[in-house]
């Protein structure tokens, strides 16, 4: 993946820096505080990488998260940007608030799967037919740590706790849903699949709508055990990649080695590209029926599918729908926001 | 009959019976879906064009269509606006309602019936007037399909000759009603006509009322405390509004909508305004929360159910300090109650609303004018205190029609608090978001979007110390909490301040609020009038409570708390706030009908509880 970094010239060289000038360390967040191997931590890294790659300002970026392991690793990337751990579930309307005080944010709201699919349903879906610009990620491990160890609503259906207690119930594919509900950036990854994450989350950055990414990331503690669905061994033994992914940002030249007859470029918003290597002839992430027949079948051969299932990069998002001035509304002047006295004098005049 | 204002009869035409002269509530009774709403709001506003001190209050179901509604119109030259118990005029249009209305009218009354319903064999102390809408209606309205709607303004024109309300101003009133639409207007007007010339012909003036010209609304406004709030909001430079619709507050935002559509869209035609409709209380808040935390001026109005989806959100905005302000028109509870009667139920929960140490700043408008000024206290509240500011108003306040002086232009600035800018940080080098630095408690914030390395913060409802940095420990918590204290005391000195109206030399004191107010002010002059009762009045208008008030009780014997709940919830309040010898010189007045408070029940109420 060809990142724009700068070579640092004739003088000793120093760590590499991104177009804006930025090493990826200025990227970082806190130590972290999850269990150590928890697939968190490596979305949180490969977060990190594709800011950087990406040259995101790190100070226009805003990380809302909801409550649980998850929500809790806002902390641990890109420590310049603003956080906001709010409540249970609740996060999309947290993020939707901010974004309409400040179009010029970029947000990367990450939640769980029971801040998602459990509590956070009704919010999860109303964001989802808004098409926010939002990248929204599910760390999706089929059970709840932070309580230590109950099912959540993506446990597969059989699946087991370490207590023995198996899921009678299907799991809310929240892909599925997003697909259906409007979401214009629909895909699912690993968290173990450094290259597909990476490529995703960069064209993730690209996309001006609601990108909904549901990473499955194994709970090392309590949901990594025989018969868990959602553990390391059984999801590489289960995984289908659907398409290899690859991403070329619109600051590069697109001038790159693909080959014309295996995939196909999706041009984004912005003229970025996203290249899908056809593992499959038909596959075109363009027909939203396809793509949830796809995660149907999916689920009935007990296959965990990744890749891109899903993008309308020319939809129009929310904040467009809105018709807001340019600048962001939360540092307009008085002189835009307080009409003048013959206003308030008109009004009155119409109440007399 | 209440009125004491019986003058001797001087037109000549009458009966030479006694004569009241603009001092009167005329009911009237019909069923919701009827379109009687333009044919009072026509009476209403003649008579107010008359001159006369007027309001309007509607008492609706909770329903679209075919239930029974009452809209009450108080003329009152003495400029008492509140709800007046006794109908002395009835015009009863439902047939499902006439008996129970007829019957539970004082003597002396007036009815103006459909002659079908045969109402003037139920009593022989009231005046009765019978008039045959359907063969009126039939004449001036060839289209059936409207009679129905038609039928309504024909009282409109029976009312105006019996109460001697000029024809002139009924149709000046008709012609604002239906501004755009000239043939409606029309055809109302000979509606109107047609029942004022039937009046004229057939019926005998036998009734007391009368009203006549005078000169009290020179200048002034009609509007309802939403439409008021909505402007007010404008004014204020409010940016994101996020809501979902309940009764009574849903025409709030609507009103909001329009006004800013009109007035808030910049030169390039983009809007400085994004108003969202969320898919519940829970969103509205969150949003409301998301965009003060960005830096926008956010609102959201609600009703209690609302209030109280919103409360753990709340204790977020309280824990992690964000500004917004939430306007709470307040309906009968507990649960969905009556959705569409009026109540001040809410103080308590909205005072502490959400779990461990919560308490949030009220302002309480009593009147149009407050709601419009309030606005931008609030926001400037929310935004100088990092806090969520509720604005407490009621049905009564937020549906109903007031009279009023124009509204000011605010002279306020814009105030937004403490927030450091890339420039503040780049002479600073860093900051701690919850360090209290100046000693009152309010941190310094900064937005998303600064472009300053050390700008960021990690904003979160989990403990955290100063740097806003999460932590468990003992002593980072209780620093914390103890500063938020600090922050709420300071509030004390900012937040409007009681209005205090003295009487002669009282030993009695009343303490009330909000839309109380009106019922309050014109049962001191009873209680003054008719029981040689002195009293002085303090009027709060915001929690926490400001100096004043615990002065105020000092200086009292006694002081009756007069609000509309059960549970005497501003008295429940104050007692949390006062010395503890202070405590039993409170009483509470409690009125929990639905309906507004009227001034009746306070003065029945209090000379009882003064043994007299």
């Amino acid at each position: 993946m060809g990142t724009s970094t700068v070579e640092p010239g004739t003088s000793a060289p120093g760590p590499k820096t991104n177009r804006i000038g930025l090493t990826v360390i200025e990227y970082k967040g806190g130590k972290t505080t999850l269990c150590a191997g928890c697939g968190h931590n490596a979305i949180s890294e490969r977060i990190i990488e594709a800011m950087f790659e990406m040259g995101v300002e790190p100070e226009f970026v805003i990380k809302p998260s909801g409550i649980g392991c998850s929500s809790k690793t806002p902390a641990y990337f890109l420590s310049r940007s603003h956080s906001f751990n709010a409540v249970h579930g609740r996060m999309p309307s947290v993020a939707t608030g901010a974004l309409l005080a400040n179009r010029k944010l970029i947000c990367i709201g990450v939640s769980g799967d029971g801040d998602t699919a459990s509590i956070g349903i009704g919010q999860f879906i109303h964001l989802m037919r808004r098409n926010l610009p939002i990248i929204y990620i599910i760390e999706d491990n089929g059970v709840y740590g932070l309580t230590k160890g109950q099912f959540s609503a993506t446990a597969d259906l059989g699946s087991k706790l370490k207590t023995g207690i198996s899921n009678d119930l299907p799991p809310i594919d929240t892909c599925a849903l997003a697909v259906q509900l409007g979401a214009t950036f629909v895909g699912r990854s690993f968290s173990g699949d450094k290259k597909q994450l990476s490529a995703m989350l960069k064209a993730a950055i690209a996309h001006k709508g609601t990108v909904m990414l549901d990473v499955v990331s194994p709970c090392v503690t309590f949901n990594d055990h025989e018969g868990s669905t959602k553990s390391y061994k059984y999801v590489k033994e289960h995984e289908e990649v659907l398409q290899e992914v690859s991403f070329i940002p619109h600051f590069e030249d697109i001038d790159v080695e693909y080959d014309p007859g295996s995939t196909i470029a999706v041009t984004m918003h912005d003229g970025s590209r996203l290249h899908l290597r056809k593992l499959e002839e038909d596959y075109d992430p363009t027909d939203k029926i396809h793509s949830l027949t796809r995660l149907t079948e999916a689920h009935d051969k007990g296959e965990v599918l990744t890749g891109m299932f899903y993008v309308d990069p020319q939809a129009p998002n929310f904040i467009d729908l809105l018709n807001v001035v340019d600048q962001p509304l939360a540092t307009l002047p008085e002189s835009m926001t307080r009409p003048p006295k013959e206003i308030l004098d008109a009004c009155m005049e119409e109440l007399r | 009959m209440a009125t004491t204002d019986f003058v001797p009869q001087q037109s000549a035409g009458g009966t030479g019976q006694k004569r009241i002269v603009n001092d009167m509530s005329i009911q009237v009774a019909t069923v919701n879906g009827s379109g009687s709403q333009s044919s009072n709001t026509v009476l209403l506003r003649s008579i107010f064009q008359m001159g006369v001190p007027v309001s309007g209050k509607n008492m609706f179901p909770s329903n679209i269509a075919g239930l029974p509604t009452w809209y009450t119109i108080r003329a009152n030259k003495n400029g008492y606006i509140g709800r007046k118990k006794e109908i002395d005029f009835l015009v009863a249009m439902n047939p499902e309602t006439a008996s129970e209305d007829v019957m539970s009218l004082a003597s002396g009354a007036s009815v103006l019936y459909d002659e079908p319903l045969q109402l003037h064999k139920l009593r022989n102390d009231l005046v009765f007037y019978s008039v045959p809408y359907d063969k009126i209606v039939a004449q001036v309205c060839p289209e059936a399909k409207l009679r129905k709607l038609v039928k309504n303004m024909v009282y409109v024109g029976v009312v105006a000759n019996l109460l001697t309300i000029e024809m002139a101003e009924i149709e000046k009133s008709i012609r604002k009603q239906f501004a755009k639409k000239v043939k409606a207007a029309n055809l109302n007007l000979a509606a109107a006509q047609a029942g004022f010339e039937y009046a004229k012909a057939n019926l005998e003036k036998r009734g007391a009322f009368y009203i006549e010209r005078m000169n009290k609304t020179t200048g002034k406004i009609i509007i309802d405390g939403n439409s008021a709030a909505a402007l007010g909001c404008m004014f204020a430079g409010c940016t994101v509004v996020t809501w979902y619709p309940i009764t009574p507050s849903s025409s709030l935002v609507e009103t909001m909508i329009e006004y800013m559509k009109e007035y808030r869209i910049g030169p390039d035609g983009k809007a400085t305004f994004a108003i969202v409709q969320a898919e519940d209380e829970l969103a509205a808040i969150g949003m409301v929360i998301g965009a003060g935390w960005a830096g926008a001026r956010s609102m959201t109005a609600t009703a209690g159910p609302g209030i109280s989806l919103m409360s753990e959100f709340a204790g977020l905005a309280y824990y992690v300090e964000v500004p917004g302000v939430i306007w709470d028109i307040q309906r009968v509870g507990p649960s969905t109650g009556l959705p569409t009667r009026t109540s001040q139920g809410d103080i308590l929960s909205t005072a502490f609303l959400s779990h461990g140490d919560t308490k949030h700043i009220l302002l309480i408008p009593c009147s149009v004018e407050e709601c419009f000024n309030m606005a931008t206290e609030a926001f400037n509240l929310a935004e100088q205190f990092q806090t969520l500011v509720f604005v407490m108003s009621d049905l009564d306040l937020g549906m109903n029609n007031w009279m009023s002086d124009p509204f000011q232009y605010p002279t306020t600035p814009i105030k937004r608090g403490k927030v450091l800018s890339k420039e503040d940080l780049d002479r600073l080098g860093s900051f701690a978001r919850y360090k209290d630095v100046d000693g009152d408690g309010i941190g310094y914030r900064t937005l998303p979007g600064t472009s300053h390395p050390a700008a960021a913060y990690f904003a979160r409802g989990s403990g955290h110390n100063e740097k806003a940095l999460y932590s468990e420990r003992a002593d980072d918590y209780e620093n914390n909490m103890e500063r938020l204290n600090r922050k709420f005391e300071t509030a004390r000195s900012f937040v409007p301040r009681p209005e205090i109206t003295k009487g002669n030399g009282a030993k009695i004191g009343i303490i009330g609020y909000g839309t109380s107010h009106w019922g309050i002010t014109e049962s001191r002059d009873q209680l003054r009038d008719e029981y040689k009762i002195e009293t002085d009045y303090l009027r709060l208008r915001a929690y926490p409570f400001t100096r004043e008030v615990h002065e105020f009780i000092e200086q009292h014997e006694r002081v009756y708390v007069v609000e509309q709940n059960r549970d005497a919830q501003m008295l429940c309040l104050l007692k949390l706030d006062l010395k503890p010898e202070l405590i039993g010189r409170l009483r509470s007045i409690s009125h929990i009908t639905g309906l507004p408070l009227d001034a009746r029940s306070i003065t029945d109420e209090l000379t009882s509880m003064e043994g007299k």
